[in-house]
């Protein structure tokens, strides 16, 4: 075996290591990128700045501790940005592993801004049956949703008082890390209620979801990491994203690296063959 | 009337919601309340079902004892714990289900997906090449998008990231679009059929 087919069959571990050290090392000693707003991040922004005081959003947890170094930093921000401008949340999920997690999110700013739950806030929990969920709560919310997260009942808490159907709701956030999740709201809440919807997904996803934003049908788009940590920027916060910034940025030029290094020499091997 | 019975409850319950859609009123939009209440009830008896199966799939493994039988261990008896604390306690914060969600499956459940990173990348070396125009293509666009998208990006062009966000909104867009019209024309068709009853396959397999 020659150099160059030995190259191309790099050992697994020294890979493995190189990954192991790029995330690593930025972590333990950040390098502070400069991170750039992009026009869908901007866009999710202004949805919720747009809203006045005492407004009322949704926000749908569809996500998995699997998927949390991505989502949960939105829904931490998109927390502090509610709170901070007053404006009341009522949380729910499609995926049951979402709910402790928005419940965390919303628990955290509440106690930095002050706020009550069951008054600022609350967590109606999850419901089985995705997309049907989103229809029978767009119709009646309290018949979907009679109990909160913890089994108490909705009449019990200020912030439902009033609250019948979507119509009572200026704009729905949807977290989702896949099924049901933004399509599904876009679908429900948009396109048959013409609800203002905006999206929270993963990096992977993301690209699914630019047609919606074109269409006008998501108000906004955060996608991965890297949207989360643009509105950490805008919120002018430094969370769990923001710091991973820095890893994911040498993860990245790692792989692309990786992928130049090993076509380099699978055409080099190509030349010598002819 | 074995087939004949269900095949009137599914031409029904189509045609009441494709109707409700377009006539939002009485009494399509009480009977859209009506199915959407039902199919709540019979998806939560879907998850129980569910569940039990998973139990009788691994119970029927330890007794059989094929090799690895002792995740499904594993598996009952977590299974039966986060089961156990979940109806006794609940699930709300500060409860025991609340302690093991957050110190038990959160660990593990990010430890799985964070091992990705390490089989991306040694996947990326070993299949990612120039074997073909098209995937060339696909490589040059996939760099472009992954530099582009992370701050690095900037640091060496600072027009990398508007290339990125080009291939995202314009190639990107008109490919996420043809797929979505394409699912979407055939989810009505295929529906259309099981509801006129021309696709029976769901009934007896057939």
């Amino acid at each position: 075996m020659n150099i160059v087919e030995r190259l191309e069959k790099l050992d697994r571990r020294i890979i493995f290591l190189l990954t192991l050290l790029a995330v690593v090392i930025p972590l333990l000693l950040p390098i502070g990128f400069e991170i750039k707003v992009s026009e869908p991040v901007q866009k999710f922004y202004e949805a919720v700045e747009a809203l006045p005081p005492g407004s009322m959003v949704l926000v749908s947890s569809e996500y998995s501790p699997s998927t949390m170094p991505e989502v949960y930093p939105m829904n931490q921000a998109l927390a502090r940005h509610c709170f901070k401008k007053d404006i009341k949340i009522i949380g729910m999920g499609l995926w049951p592993e979402g709910i402790p997690l928005n419940q965390a999110s919303m628990e955290q700013a509440a106690e930095e801004y002050g706020k009550e739950y069951g008054v600022d806030y609350v967590n109606l929990g999850y419901k089985a049956g995705g997309i049907i969920v989103i229809s029978a709560a767009a119709e009646n919310m309290p018949n979907t949703f009679p109990l909160d997260y913890a089994g108490h009942p909705i009449e019990e808490f200020e912030i439902m008082e009033g609250i019948r159907n979507f119509d009572n709701i200026d704009l729905i956030i949807s977290l989702s890390a896949g099924d049901p999740g933004v399509r599904h709201w876009v679908m429900i809440a948009q396109g048959r209620y013409g609800k203002k919807v905006a999206g929270g997904v993963t990096a992977v996803s993301a690209p699914a979801f630019y047609p919606y934003l074109n269409a006008g049908q998501l108000q906004g788009l955060l996608g991965g990491m890297k949207g989360a940590a643009e509105y950490e920027t805008l919120l002018e916060t430094s969370g769990t994203a923001t710091r991973g910034m820095d890893a994911q940025s040498i993860a990245h030029g790692l792989i692309i690296f990786l992928i130049l290094f090993a076509n380099f020499f699978y055409l080099l091997g190509k030349r010598r063959k002819k | 009337m074995k087939k004949e019975i269900p095949l009137l409850i599914t031409f029904i319950a189509g045609m009441v919601m494709i109707l409700q859609f377009f006539i939002p009123h009485r009494p399509f939009s009480d009977l859209q309340q009506l199915f959407n209440t039902w199919f709540l009830i019979i998806t939560v008896f879907a998850m129980i079902l569910g569940l039990g199966n998973l139990f009788k799939v691994h119970t029927k493994r330890l007794q059989r004892r094929p090799k690895g039988w002792w995740y499904s261990i594993v598996l009952l008896a977590g299974f039966a714990v986060m089961f156990t604390v979940g109806m006794v306690w609940g699930p709300a914060r500060g409860t025991p289900f609340d302690y093991l969600f957050w110190n038990v499956h959160i660990p593990m459940s990010s430890m799985m997906f964070a091992l990705l990173a390490f089989f991306v990348a040694s996947a990326s070396y070993r299949a990612f090449r120039a074997r073909t125009p098209e995937a060339t293509l696909l490589l040059i666009s996939a760099i472009l998008v992954m530099i582009g998208r992370v701050p690095l990006g900037n640091y060496i062009w600072d027009k990398l990231p508007l290339i990125g966000d080009w291939i995202m909104s314009y190639p990107n867009m008109a490919g996420q679009r043809a797929i979505m019209i394409g699912i979407a024309l055939g989810i009505v068709s295929t529906s259309l059929r099981i509801i006129l009853g021309i696709e029976r396959t769901y009934l007896s397999g057939k």
